[in-house]
């Protein structure tokens, strides 16, 4: 049993007839995966930063029960369900149309409920922080379940995508087309359009989520909200949830958001090569990812996280600043020096 | 009671070939505890509740929480392990794997924040997604074996308390009782080392072997329930029943009996509403159950409850605000040498800078408590013995500790009238006493104005409320 649960490795089969008999399919996957990395990855960074590393953990599981009352009003609105045998019908009801508004708006409620709900059992019982992300996430998550159970007919989401996502079927869909030109599957564009979001939003906010993430009394005094920078982040991190969430479901995308700031916080103490290493780490994770559940005949997006993980596992070993191997020598570390950026800053003010 | 049930000659099929009756049948086949499966579902979810009840108050008390969701998710490989050992739900080999991944799990975020400069919330994440992703890995790449029984794999995930067999329930149990005889005997250790590691440490206890004891009981916990609620929902049949105890109780011997109470009938609910709808699962509707819990706990806790802290802060209030109005009469009295009692409604709402109805309205309430009465047509009121007691004793409070912050903390007599605002509400007889003996029984505050004595509260109660006039012509 044991020895047929790992197929065999074939170079040829894992590595070239993907991309010589099913390229087109797998170039959309990787494209996702790095799509979704890269975002994640990015929004990440500031979780970790700002140690809210849980609040991304607890984000992507409530934002299921935003997801299906988004897809059970829509449905009731549109009047009727839809039958998977009738997409292609269908693309160009209703339903399809204003799928992407209705995802947007239930996870936007469901992380604003989320924050909220946190909020009001620490704030007025003596249940501490850990406890009530751990009971808020957890109720909204079982809700979110038990609806799409209930509701099977009216949400396109099944349990196992909420486990580990459909990104192979992203490519399966009918391709969005543009003047009669079929350009690329729905998901990835609309992943590609929250990626350039993501990347435009923290390029014009830099300074304000760097500040206000390192040193909130000098963000304070540089005149930033740091409410408005809490909840934009939130809504960014709700934003880039809910797109990755079909395709890598509720617990692998805490594993691309927490995986890439992780490993690149390993590598570098600057924020701008920080993002730099977490696409990078996106390209290689989607790539290899692919290959690796080729190789083990396994779901997709769970095998793109193990290959994070073993990236994060090789920066975790051979760093050169606090590595496992490092710490086998006698070294001296300066923990003291405030970061240049933030000096910077700190100066021209 | 396992004895007794076991004991039901079984005759009812299983529940899954059960298709469509009604809701009121599928009760009465439920609690007639005929079925057998129904039965090992039921033993099985009274089992999981109280251990995670149990763990789970250990966890809320150490601020853990979130550790437990990590366990949680990182026992998925092990899970997955443990059938592959030989392909079937053998539930002692899933009880090997699960509990040696969770512990692995737990002992690599301890790694990781000790070795890096990640924080635990990114350690404990980081293990959480890691760990779940390499077992969908294994979990996808089972369902993709051309032999083998694999049909039970995917029922960890959100857990089908109808899946529960036999052998199941004899592992559960033993664990059970392993877990609570553990926590009996060792409750003082663990007690100590929840509340007040640092002296734990000083005495001697090995913290660290408690730590990773408590680690692998709540493996144990954990696996018990993977069955019934699955492994992404365990962690709240963890944390939400003893969140819940934690806020109606505040001993912890009361603490876990509660929580397994809770956890238990939070089971028995999950698993009877999933029976009642065909083929749900049974792990969202405990964790709902546990939810439903510690909502109402969250309410209407007795000490702890929202409701209960909202009374008591608005009746905190109220007095204030009486508290308040008595004295300005005071001062109202005081700058007229207490020639006269009757103060007017006027010279109140002057003295307080309000409109009249605003302070014929407070009136009205110190009325109602027995602290004034009124009099010309309710435009003019006396204090009561009471409510002379009550003004006295709170303008006796402001002096006191006004004079007490300059003299003895050496704040500027101008900067001591708003502390002085807060504190009088809040000082008790015993801390005023002590103040006063402080103070050698000062008489004049810092703005030389007469503190009442304990002489002048005392004076009219002892004189009946007849003997009102005059009360104030010693200061």
């Amino acid at each position: 049993m044991i020895d047929s649960f790992i197929p065999d490795f074939d170079f040829v089969r894992v590595f070239v007839e993907p991309w010589r008999d099913h390229g087109r399919h797998f170039i959309w996957i990787a494209l996702m995966g790095f799509l979704i990395t890269t975002a994640c990855g990015l929004v990440g960074n500031y979780l970790i930063l700002r140690r809210m590393a849980l609040v991304g953990d607890a984000i992507s599981h409530s934002v299921l029960p935003g997801l299906a009352v988004g897809f059970i009003v829509l449905n009731i609105w549109a009047g009727g369900s839809s039958h998977d045998g009738e997409i292609q019908s269908l693309s160009h009801h209703p339903v399809h149309t204003w799928k992407p508004l209705a995802m947007f708006l239930g996870a936007l409620g469901a992380g604003a409920l989320t924050t909220l709900l946190i909020e009001l059992i620490h704030k007025k019982t003596r249940v501490k922080q850990d406890s009530a992300i751990g009971i808020v996430f957890s109720t909204l998550f079982a809700l979110g379940v038990i609806l799409i159970c209930l509701f099977a007919d009216k949400v396109d989401l099944d349990q196992e995508c909420v486990l580990y996502g459909e990104i192979a079927f992203v490519p399966l869909k009918p391709f969005t087309t543009w003047f009669g030109v079929s350009i690329a599957p729905p998901d990835v564009i609309r992943m590609a359009g929250i990626t350039l979001l993501t990347i435009l939003l923290i390029s014009l906010f830099y300074k304000e989520l760097l500040v206000s993430s390192f040193d909130p009394a000098l963000a304070a005094s540089m005149g930033i909200n740091a409410t408005v920078v809490h909840y934009g982040l939130m809504a960014i991190l709700s934003l880039v949830v809910v797109s990755a969430f079909e395709s890598a479901g509720a617990i692998l995308v805490v594993a691309m958001l927490i995986l890439p700031g992780a490993t690149a916080s390993l590598l570098s103490q600057r924020l701008p090569t920080m993002m730099c290493f977490s696409m990078v780490q996106a390209a290689i994770t989607s790539i290899l990812g692919i290959h690796l559940a080729v190789w083990l005949r396994c779901s997709i997006a769970a095998a793109m996280v193990v290959v994070g993980a073993l990236l994060f596992l090789l920066a975790w070993i051979f760093n050169s600043q606090a590595g496992l191997l490092q710490r086998l020598k006698p070294h001296t570390r300066d923990q003291t020096s405030p970061r240049p950026e933030i000096q910077q800053l700190a100066q021209q003010t | 009671m396992l004895l007794l049930i076991a004991c039901i000659p079984a005759e009812a099929a299983k529940i899954s070939e059960i298709s469509e009756t009604s809701i009121g049948d599928q009760a009465l086949r439920f609690f007639s505890f005929r079925d057998p499966s129904l039965r090992y579902a039921l033993i099985g979810s009274i089992l999981l509740g109280i251990t995670c009840g149990l763990m789970g108050s250990f966890i809320v008390v150490r601020k853990m929480a979130l550790m437990g969701d990590a366990l949680s998710h990182a026992v998925l490989p092990g899970v997955a392990l443990g059938f592959l050992w030989n392909t079937t739900k053998d539930p002692v080999a899933i009880l090997v794997g699960a509990t040696v991944a969770g512990l692995l799990g737990t002992i690599v975020v301890g790694l990781i924040t000790q070795t890096t400069r990640l924080k635990e919330d990114t350690a404990i994440g980081l293990v959480l997604a890691t760990f779940f992703a390499v077992g969908i890995c294994m979990v996808t790449m089972i369902q993709h074996l051309p032999t083998g029984n694999k049909s039970g794999i995917d029922k960890f995930l959100f857990g089908q308390a109808a899946a529960i067999g036999p052998e199941d329930i004899r592992v559960m149990a033993v664990v059970t009782v392993v877990v609570i005889a553990l926590v009996i005997v060792f409750y003082k250790e663990f007690l100590v080392t929840s509340f007040d590691p640092a002296f734990a440490r000083s005495v001697g206890f090995p913290a660290g072997w408690f730590h990773h004891g408590l680690m692998l009981l709540l493996a144990f916990a954990v696996v018990i329930a993977l069955q019934a609620v699955g492994v992404v929902l365990v962690s709240a049949m963890l944390i939400t029943p003893a969140a819940a105890a934690y806020l109606l109780t505040d001993r912890l011997r009361h603490m876990l009996i509660l929580a397994a109470l809770l956890g238990m009938a939070a089971g028995v609910l999950g698993a009877f509403i999933s029976f009642l709808g065909n083929n749900l699962p049974t792990g969202p509707f405990m964790v709902l159950g546990s939810s439903l819990a510690f909502g109402l706990a969250f309410l209407f806790a007795p000490r702890h409850g929202v409701l209960r802290r909202w009374l008591h802060e608005r009746s905190r209030d109220h007095r204030i605000q009486r508290e308040n109005t008595l004295k300005a009469m005071y001062h109202v009295l005081e700058a007229r040498e207490f020639r006269g009692e009757n103060v007017a409604i006027r010279e109140l709402a002057e003295r307080r800078h309000e409109t009249a109805e605003e302070a014929k309205e407070e009136t009205t309430q110190l009325q109602k408590h027995g602290l004034v009465t009124l009099h010309d047509d309710g435009n003019g009121i006396v204090f009561t013995p009471d409510g002379w007691q009550r003004a006295c004793s709170i303008v006796r409070n402001h002096r006191l500790w006004e004079l007490y912050l300059t003299s003895e903390a050496h704040l500027a007599a101008d900067h001591v009238h708003e502390d002085a605002e807060k504190i009088e509400h809040v000082l008790g007889e015993e801390v005023v006493m002590e103040l006063e003996k402080g103070l050698r029984y000062a008489t004049k505050d810092p703005h030389g104005r007469s503190i009442p004595s304990l002489q002048d509260i005392r004076r009219p109660a002892q004189e009946g409320p007849g003997e009102l006039i005059g009360y104030g012509r010693k200061l």
